[in-house]
This record gives structure tokens, sequence and C-alpha cells, in this order.
């Protein structure tokens, strides 16, 4: 009975996201973006190292992979909740180059992504992994989050909860 | 109500802080495996013990559902086609639980490795209980181990571009197996490249 409560509450919420969704859509359908820069890791280096006076979430991830498209919400939720904070996200697509017209454009417009997307489109791994965190192993997804004062590099999913605790930690709050 | 408050958020901090920094375990280049024997998409169990002439095996974590492993399966297949005669051959092994991935389970294998006709075996490490021993931590993710010592030569990636087979500069796998084959010592013993996580519930 439980369980069917639980189910019944989840549809009735997924349904109310749906509708607002839908509203979303045609409302801003104008601000539909055409094009993803495509950067290579020398290009993608200074996005990840700037000195300015704010905190900076960089998430790696890619639309065929299932728990970065679950966590997205979250990344999105937390630069507009902590916009005032300085807080500033920015999402590094490791989509397949060739899928950017197929997949990654119309993933953006669909979920009216508003923080900024690039592409990272460098075979290099090898040098651009361990230049990026020695830690991470490669798998995605993965976030940096870093400011002047702090910088720390998570091989891991998120929930909006984590990802929020863990964010404090870099803000005077 | 106040104290119960801030000590829930040091609570929370304090687990997010364990749980975020995760311990990558496992086995390092010049480790010693254990053996292991899993279930293959022919029915088999396959065990490394089961290879006599074998000089080495290149052991590959990789799945159905991840695009990079997909992308991946020619140069796979490639690589088996190359070394098995030679005495390395390619035992690949998926990692992921089927029921965190239902793409994943023994049947969807079955159907992916009829369908690109894979020449090695394919295994399910039923339980996750393989995967953890050898730290892998994404797929695809490549282990070379030499039989005679069971010791762990080369960790990482196939080759220097995952996503683009055009793209490749240097074969790491090949050179590695090549320079075993030769009687040297891999010149690079690690690597690494995008891949997918691993999925368990």
């Amino acid at each position: 009975m439980k369980k069917i409560s639980i189910v019944f509450v989840f549809s009735i919420l997924f349904l109310s996201c749906k509708k607002n969704d839908k509203v979303e859509n045609t409302t801003k359908k104008a601000n539909n973006i055409n094009s993803v820069k495509s950067l290579n890791y020398n290009e993608l280096k200074p996005y990840l190292i700037k000195n300015d006076s704010k905190t900076h979430v960089v998430n790696f991830w890619a639309t065929w992979c299932a728990p970065c498209v679950k966590e997205l919400p979250y990344f999105e939720k937390i630069g507009k909740e902590y916009a005032a904070e300085n807080v500033e996200v920015l999402l590094v697509s490791l989509d397949f180059p060739k899928q950017v017209e197929k997949k990654l454009i119309p993933f953006i417009n669909k979920r009216n992504i508003k923080s900024e997307v690039l592409l990272l489109d460098d075979p290099n791994e090898n040098i651009w992994i361990n230049a990026i965190d020695s830690t991470w192993s490669g798998a995605l997804p993965a976030t940096l989050i870093y400011n002047t004062k702090k910088r720390k590099f998570y091989e891991q999913s998120f929930d909006y909860k984590t990802l929020e605790t863990e964010l404090k930690t870099f803000l005077n709050l | 109500m106040k104290i119960i408050k801030s000590i829930i958020v040091i609570a929370l901090v304090l687990l997010t802080a364990a749980f975020t920094t995760i311990p990558v375990d496992g086995y390092k280049v010049g480790d010693t495996i254990e053996d292991f024997k899993l279930t293959s998409t022919d029915g088999d169990k396959i065990s490394l013990s089961d290879y006599d002439d074998a000089k080495g095996f290149i052991i590959i974590f990789t799945c159905n559902t991840c695009p990079y492993s997909v992308a991946n399966e020619d140069r796979i297949i490639a690589l088996n086609d190359k070394y098995e005669d030679k005495g390395f051959p390619v035992i690949a092994i998926n990692p992921n639980d089927p029921a965190a991935q239902p793409g994943d389970s023994l049947d969807k294998m079955k159907v992916r490795a009829e369908e690109k006709e894979f020449n090695f075996p394919y295994l399910l490490d039923e339980g996750q209980k393989v995967y953890p021993k050898f730290g892998a931590s994404r797929t695809p993710h490549v282990f070379i181990v030499t039989k005679n010592d069971m010791k762990v030569q080369y960790i990482g990636a196939i080759d220097d571009s995952s996503r683009d087979p055009k793209s490749v500069k240097e074969k790491y796998v090949e050179n590695v197996v090549d320079e075993l084959l030769a009687g040297k010592k891999p010149s690079v013993t690690n690597t690494k490249a995008i891949g997918c996580s691993i999925k368990t519930l």
C-alpha cells in the first residue's frame, strides 16, 4: 500500500513537472541555441583556472551518461539558487563530436539548460585527464569546484543536498 | 533545537567528506592477481587457469550500454584477432550490476556478443565481486596480466583516442603486449581515458 501511494505521489509530481516543461518550452523557444562551442584542452584550460571572485562549479558530463543526465538538474538548480553568491556553473560535455547536432544541441534546448555548455573535443585523454585532476580515473560524471581559495575534484554522482553541502564549504556562509 | 540542527549539519558534512574521497583501491601494476570463475555469454564458467597455452591476458572491463565501450568494440575484436594466437587472449568482463543497468544482463550480453561476433569470451561479473579487486572504475578499463607470475603489467586505456579511432596515435595495449612478447618490461604502465562509471545499486 505504501509503495502504491509513493508511486502515486511520484506520478503526480512527474505529471506536474511535465506540464511546466511544456509551458516553458513554448514560451522560451526563441532562446534555443543552435551551436555549442567546441574546445581542445588548451582552449578549455582558462575556464578551469579563472582567477576571479566567483566560485566555479564545472561538471563533466555527456548526454549518453545516465547518472550525468540524472544529476544535471541539480547543477542547474545550484547555478540558479547561488547566483547571488557568485557561483557559476559550467557544463563540459564529452559527447561524441559527431553527435553534437543530433543529440547535444536538441538535449540542451529540450531541457532548457541555462548553464553554459562547452564541448571538450580533444583525443589526448591520457594527458588532459591527469592535467584536470591527477585523481580522476576518467569515469563520468565528474565535477570540479574551485575558487581562488580552494579547489576540489569529485569523481562521483551528486544529489542536490550533497552538492549544496560541498559548495557551501567553498562559500563563506 | 539549534544544537540538534548544528549536530545534523556537522554529521552531514562529515558523511559527505567520508564519501567524496573515493578510495582508489584494487590492483596496482606489479601486484599479483587472484584468478576468478565467471559465466560467459556461451554459458561456460571461465577461469584464467583454463588457458594452458596463454602467456598472458588482456582483461578488459567493458559493457553493452556505455557508448565509450561500444566505440571500442571493433578495437577489442582486433586486439584478440592479433594477439590470441600469440598467447595474449582478450577476456572481457562486464562489471555492471544488471539490476542497476538492465541493458547489461547476461541475456543482453549474449545478444550483443552475437551481433558483433565477439571472438573473445564476454563474462558477467555476477555479484560484482571481481571488478573491485581489480579496482576497475570505468568501462572500458584494461588490465594486462602475465600468466606465469599472474602479475599486473599495465592498467589503463586501449589507445590514446577513445572517442575517435581515426585519431589514434599511440596504441597503448598493443605496445605493452609487443614489449612483453619481446621479453621486455612495458615502457608505459598506466594511462587514462574517459569512460562510463561502473553501475551498481
